[in-house]
């Protein structure tokens, strides 16, 4: 594994700093962040509860605010755009992947991954060319017309990864992937992302308390208490 | 037609629920939409009214009669163009619970004013010619299953006996809000039985019916027949037939106002209702919306959804409710003719149903596409379950 700062980043955090109101109560979640992410490169955030690595993902992915400091991804310093062109930011450049998977339970599986679809200009022919293709890359095929509610745990996660890549952002992330999975499961959707890596070249940050799927990451970083505790913090 | 795909598959998502608020719309439009037809029917009595009939009666009190005798004066009034005259009988067929209104009338003029009751030809001819002759309503012939030949008897209440009538003729209305439960008689048969059995009550009339040759002429009229019998021991009041009505009316109008008021606290709890539905769905799916955002969906998207699906349910409910009201509106008209001799509901009530429905549906969707649309991702996102 290789801690070293890339040339070439994709992303790029300068001493970010973010906290929490809670209360009168000002609470730091994360302070003076600084590192950066490779294009390509398979980064995985662990720390304890509350070490402030799903605030960092957020932040990151353009779904929180920081306090300070700045983010750059793939040229575009998200951290100055405004809340719609962070949504517009978001829809073309980052996947999700979550916890709980996030999908609608009203829509099936191709629907679910037609979703980021539906705010581009494309046809509906267009679509659904990309939706099989997505489904078919994590092997779901046979399963487009099925419901949330009747697929398993990990073929929900499969679905979710569908819908993260179906508009080939440059960079995904993921919260916990493998959180709510057994372990088959969670094998099977880490391999999954490590096909993304190496087959597709997504760069990838993913969140996780698991040390077998951190071990699946081209890098570690830990968070301790809103800091980085490998340096950059 | 993304968006109307999630509205109408949410909508239904929790299908009880869904089915109780709809019902519960349904139900509250259907009240809604009868208590406003009983409040309009109130007021049919006046809508129905001519423009160009005055009524004279006694000025200290309806309850007071008339003589006889002021209806060849009040034909000498200028402007005049007919008189006739009645009185309540206020008879009762076998029962009280059979009530309808039966009037003691000046047959020929009477009929002739009032063209909105159509009687055939052969029937008004035989009914003006037989002093034991009546007419009845269709729908009070229907009720009672009456046709013309049969002989009726009421009973009584001003005027007590058991007071005989063959039927002479069936009437219906020429409008939908024409009353056709009534029964009329010959004055002269009450007059002239009344003179027998009471008579210190005999040649006095209950009220004038006066029609003009202009309607525009009607202040002048009234005033100009009041002013022939000032001072005298039975003065008079004239008015228009509308505000004679009118006059009826006011006596219950504080009940109108309070209908009025129930109507529109059952449209403000079933709103306080369907808002707590809504709000209960948002917070269950503040997730989901939190997720559409992070996928890139705007504020407005998620707004349409959740406005969307409070409107598909409270339409669903208003119409609901506007179908039901047909049916209700007809058992009532049918099984409750007595109280309710006229029950059509207006097309403007079945707008302001749906207007009530819409309301309904805006009011409650308010808050949770608020909440909806303005949730942060990040705290969105953390309410998975």
């Amino acid at each position: 594994m290789d801690t070293a700062v890339t040339p070439s980043p994709i992303v790029s955090v300068r001493n970010v700093s973010k906290s929490y109101r809670r209360g009168s109560q000002t609470v730091p979640v994360l302070e003076d962040i600084s590192f950066d992410i490779a294009v390509g490169e398979f980064l995985a955030l662990m720390g304890p509860s509350g070490s402030g690595k799903s605030t960092l993902l957020n932040l990151i992915a353009g779904i929180d605010q920081v306090d300070s400091g700045t983010i750059t991804i793939g040229g575009v310093e998200i951290t100055t755009l405004a809340e719609a062109e962070l949504a517009a930011w978001r829809a073309a450049h980052v996947g999700f992947i979550f916890q709980f998977y996030n999908l609608m339970p009203v829509l099936t599986a191709f629907e679910n991954v037609e979703l980021p679809l539906l705010l581009t200009g494309l046809s509906r022919r267009e679509r659904r060319e990309h939706v099989e293709m997505a489904l078919s890359l994590v092997n779901l095929s046979d399963r487009m017309d099925h419901y949330p509610s009747q697929l398993s745990g990990g073929q929900q996660q499969r679905v979710a990864i569908a819908r993260a890549v179906v508009t080939d952002p440059d960079i995904l992330v993921a919260d916990e992937p493998t959180g709510d999975l057994d372990r088959v499961s969670a094998g099977e959707i880490l391999s999954l992302m490590d096909r993304l890596v190496h087959g597709f070249g997504k760069t990838i940050i993913m969140v996780t308390h698991d040390p077998k799927a951190a071990e699946k990451a081209h890098m570690i970083r830990h968070l301790e208490k809103g800091i980085l505790a490998d340096g950059g913090g | 037609m993304f968006i109307l795909k999630l509205i109408l598959r949410n909508a239904f998502r929790h299908k009880l629920r869904t089915i109780l608020t709809i019902v519960g719309v349904a139900v509250a439009v259907l009240a809604f939409g009868l208590l406003r037809t009983l409040v309009d029917l109130w007021y049919a009595g006046v809508e129905a009214s001519s423009a160009s009939r005055l009524v004279t009666r006694n000025a200290i009190s309806l309850v007071f009669p008339l003589p006889i005798s002021y209806k060849d004066r009040i034909r000498q009034v200028a402007g005049v163009k007919e008189v006739s005259w009645g009185n309540w009988f206020g008879g009762i067929y076998r029962e009280e619970k059979n009530f309808f209104p039966n009037f003691a009338i000046e047959p020929k003029g009477y009929l002739e004013m009032y063209p909105e009751y159509i009687i055939p030809d052969d029937q008004r001819s035989a009914f003006i010619h037989d002093r034991r002759g009546c007419v009845v309503g269709r729908k009070t012939a229907e009720r009672f299953g009456w046709k013309t030949g049969d002989t009726v008897t009421l009973r009584g209440t001003i005027f007590p006996g058991q007071w005989a009538f063959v039927i002479r003729g069936i009437y219906r209305g020429a409008r939908k809000n024409t009353d056709e439960t009534q029964l009329f008689f010959h004055w002269e048969y009450l007059n002239e039985t009344v003179k027998k059995t009471i008579p210190r009550r005999a040649d006095q009339v209950g009220f004038y019916l006066i029609e003009l040759k202009k309607p525009e002429e009607a202040a002048e009229v009234s005033l100009a027949v009041d002013a022939l019998f000032r001072n005298s021991l039975a003065e008079t009041l004239t008015e228009t037939e509308k505000a004679f009505q009118l006059s009826f009316v006011s006596m219950t109008e504080a009940i109108m106002i309070a209908i009025k008021i129930v109507s529109y606290v059952v449209i403000v709890i079933i709103m306080v209702v369907a808002a707590n539905t809504m709000a209960m769905t948002a917070r269950e799916r503040i997730a989901e919306y939190a997720t559409l955002k992070t996928l890139g969906f705007g504020a407005l998207h998620i707004g349409c959804v959740v406005f969307g699906e409070s409107l598909v349910i409270s339409l669903a409910g208003g119409v609901l409710g506007v179908i039901l009201t047909f049916p209700a509106a007809h058992w009532i008209e049918t099984e409750l003719s007595q109280f309710f001799p006229v029950f059509t509901v207006a097309p403007l009530t079945i707008w302001l149903d749906l207007a009530a429905a819409v309301t309904v549906g805006l009011v409650a969707g308010i808050f949770p596409t608020w909440r909806g649309s303005t949730i942060r991702i990040a705290d969105g996102l953390r309410r998975i379950g």
